[in-house]
């Protein structure tokens, strides 16, 4: 070895070889008080973890779940048609799948978390029909995959147009018509449980999007009529609470109709938290909006670019995409949210819990269910939120947000 | 010297005036900039040379005075003020290219949405515009991954996309680190050598001696001393201008 050779290359960067007990060592024994912190605190996890899944394993009855899994996820939606729920089902997985073959990228990832989870639940123990179901799904994801992948470009107009028409196929075929033999209706007082709970979130997520982008431009106006509406819907809603906003449509808004016109339920419903989401919406959009330097419209301007082209291709695109982790956030609220509906009368995912819980066949239970059932729809919420979070992570990074 | 060039005005403003609030930006600008011709502007910060050449294409109001643009009275109404919107490219010092978009669709947003060109013209169109500005091969990059004087000949590209009869740059290298500065002179005078009218406002004094055909030397809102570089530079009248150039120099 020449003497030249510089002994500085040798050095790594601090931190970068951090074995395990290293790291122990530094971040949670540096100290008499910190090790007996992380002793104490070790102690008391260790603890409530044996509690807790000994109960589970143990005394807790879980069966009240596998044998209401259908009414959990439709409501009251009658047994001999739940097949149209698991049409749309397969609808949307089929869906994701095409866009992951045609699109790739963040598509890809949220149709394989699909699939892995629909695999997950079809190794649970429920009914052999619910797994078969379930294993179908899976194979419907990769089918579109494969279809998607080998032909985009013929498959990506129709993926797009399926997209556009898949809801308003769900609607029809969730609701049928009278006398339609092979597809009876469906009151939607019935739907119910999971089913609802998306519904509400989607639709309402979907429904106050334009609505609020609206009434964020509006926000920003130079006439002083478009603008103090604006400002006023939207501090007005943001006063109140969901739950008087519901209450307002199921009670009030009939009498503000003549009395041969009846509103379904849920269409009230969810008219209520499109207005109400809707003005949250606005306020996150306006904060996008005020994040974009002026000197873009100005450059848009100067192109020749009209008012409506320079918003809509140049501002708007800046700013949803500036916006994307607070619309994700209003969306899990908003996921979360409809919870309350059941005070309306409208059995959602926690409305139907509380059914479940008061069924006859559990009074023997000495502790009666609630635990299980509530722990369960908990552990429902909470996959689809993180889910949402993770998602929104991928496309933030993938979009660029905060990159100029 | 007088008929026949009085219609080859392309710029004309008459008195034109401008206030912030109780501050007078603009305090009766009359100038005319002909066909073809190449004006530098320059005088000291804040003596309203951005609000001047920002007000030709209605980027900022002016309350008094008159201003046409080739041949079209700049009034509220505003079919006439995209009309010259059109006819006028600007560059600006902070480049303001769009950030979503990749280079390509930077350049060949406008076409396509207020000439209705289709995409295949506009694109076409663009490659030959990157090619003059010496950056083709960045078509599909970013804004964002691009040096600034890079940038800088994407918004020229992208301004010229348009075919406007008039370029407005506001201080268009201020913002680039000096070795970028040339490669950005060298595409604007490539442009003044060709029959586009320029405004440019700037203080690079070299480009003004080498191209501009006329210099405009603003101070405290008015046009206190005009004429062709060779007067500005070797026989300017005002102490003003004077003392000025004698700091920049
Ligand atoms: N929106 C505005 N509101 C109030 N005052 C303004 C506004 N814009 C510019 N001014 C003022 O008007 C004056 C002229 O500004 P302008 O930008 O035209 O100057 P400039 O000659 O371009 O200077 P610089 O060389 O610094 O760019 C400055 O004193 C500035 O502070
Ligand atoms: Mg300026």
């Amino acid at each position: 070895m020449s003497s030249t050779e510089l002994p500085v290359s040798r050095l790594k960067p601090p931190g970068s070889s951090v074995n395990a007990l290293d790291w122990l060592r530094r971040n949670l024994f540096n100290g008499w008080l910190n090790s007996l912190i992380t002793v104490l605190l070790g102690a008391l996890v260790i603890w409530l973890l044996y509690q807790v899944l000994g109960w589970a394993f143990t005394t807790a009855v879980w069966t009240p779940i596998p044998t209401n899994l259908q009414i959990l996820m439709t409501g009251r939606y009658p047994s001999e048609q739940v097949w149209r729920v698991q049409i749309c089902l397969a609808l949307l997985l089929l869906l994701f799948g095409l866009s992951a073959g045609v699109w790739g990228g963040i598509l890809r990832s949220i149709a394989s978390g699909l699939a892995a989870g629909a695999l997950l639940l079809a190794i649970m123990p429920f009914t052999l029909q619910t797994r078969l179901v379930l294993a179908g799904l899976v194979l419907l994801v990769g089918a579109g995959f494969i279809v998607g992948s080998r032909s985009r470009h013929h498959m990506r107009r129709l993926t797009i147009a399926l997209w556009f028409a898949s809801p308003a196929i769900m609607v029809v075929l969730l609701r049928g018509f009278v006398g339609v033999p092979g597809l009876p209706y469906v009151d939607t007082g019935l739907w119910g449980g999971l089913l609802l709970t998306i519904l509400l979130a989607v639709v309402g997520i979907i429904a106050s999007f334009p609505l609020g982008v609206l009434l964020a431009l509006g926000r920003r106006s130079k006439l002083p009529v478009v603008k103090g509406f604006c400002v006023g819907y939207i501090e007005l809603i943001r006063g109140v609470p969901l739950i008087t906003v519901l209450f307002m449509a199921m009670i009030m808004l009939p009498l503000f109709l003549p009395a041969n016109v009846r509103v379904d339920n849920l269409i009230r419903v969810l008219v209520a938290i499109t207005l109400f989401s809707a003005a949250y919406l606005a306020e996150n959009v306006r904060g996008g909006l005020q994040s974009i330097p002026n000197g873009q419209v100005e450059a848009a301007r100067a192109l020749g670019l009209n008012v409506f082209q320079t918003t809509l291709l140049i501002v708007l695109p800046q700013a949803l995409r500036a916006v994307i982790p607070a619309l994700v956030g209003q969306f899990i609220s908003l996921f979360k949210d409809t919870s309350l509906v059941a005070i309306v009368g409208l059995a959602e995912l926690l409305g139907i819990a509380d059914i479940v819980i008061e069924q006859p066949a559990w009074l023997t239970v000495p502790h009666g269910v609630h635990r299980e059932v509530l722990l369960f729809v908990g552990l429902v919420y909470w996959i689809f939120c993180f889910s949402f979070a993770q998602i929104s992570r991928h496309l933030e990074t993938r979009l660029g947000v905060g990159t100029r | 010297m007088t008929a026949q060039q009085a219609s080859d005005d392309i710029i004309i403003c008459r008195d034109v005036h401008k206030w912030y609030g109780d501050f007078h930006v603009l305090n009766g600008i009359t100038a005319t900039v002909r066909r073809g011709e190449v004006v530098v502007v320059f005088g000291p910060s804040g003596s309203g040379k951005s609000t001047f050449i920002r007000t030709i294409n209605r980027l900022e109001e002016h309350q008094r005075g008159q201003i046409i643009v080739d041949g079209i009275e700049m009034t509220n109404d505003l079919r006439n003020i995209e009309a010259i919107r059109r006819e006028t490219g600007m560059v600006f010092q902070q480049f303001n290219l769009f950030p979503h978009l990749t280079v390509l669709q930077n350049i060949t947003l406008a076409p396509m949405w207020v000439r209705k060109r289709t995409r295949k013209e506009a694109e076409a169109t663009a490659f030959q515009l990157l090619e003059r500005v010496g950056i083709q091969e960045q078509a599909l990059k970013y804004p964002g991954q691009l040096s600034g004087g890079q940038q800088q000949r994407v918004a020229i590209a992208r301004a010229l996309a348009m075919q406007p009869r008039i370029m407005l740059f506001d201080e268009p290298t201020s913002a680039l680190d000096p070795e970028m500065i040339k490669e950005v002179l060298e595409v604007m005078k490539d442009l003044a050598r060709s029959d586009i009218t320029l405004v440019v406002v700037t203080h690079e004094m070299s480009f003004a001696r080498e191209v501009a055909d006329r210099m405009l030397f603003f101070d405290k809102g008015q046009i206190v001393e005009q004429g062709s570089p060779e007067h500005i530079f070797t026989n300017p009248q005002h102490d003003r201008t004077k003392l000025f150039l004698s700091q920049i120099l």
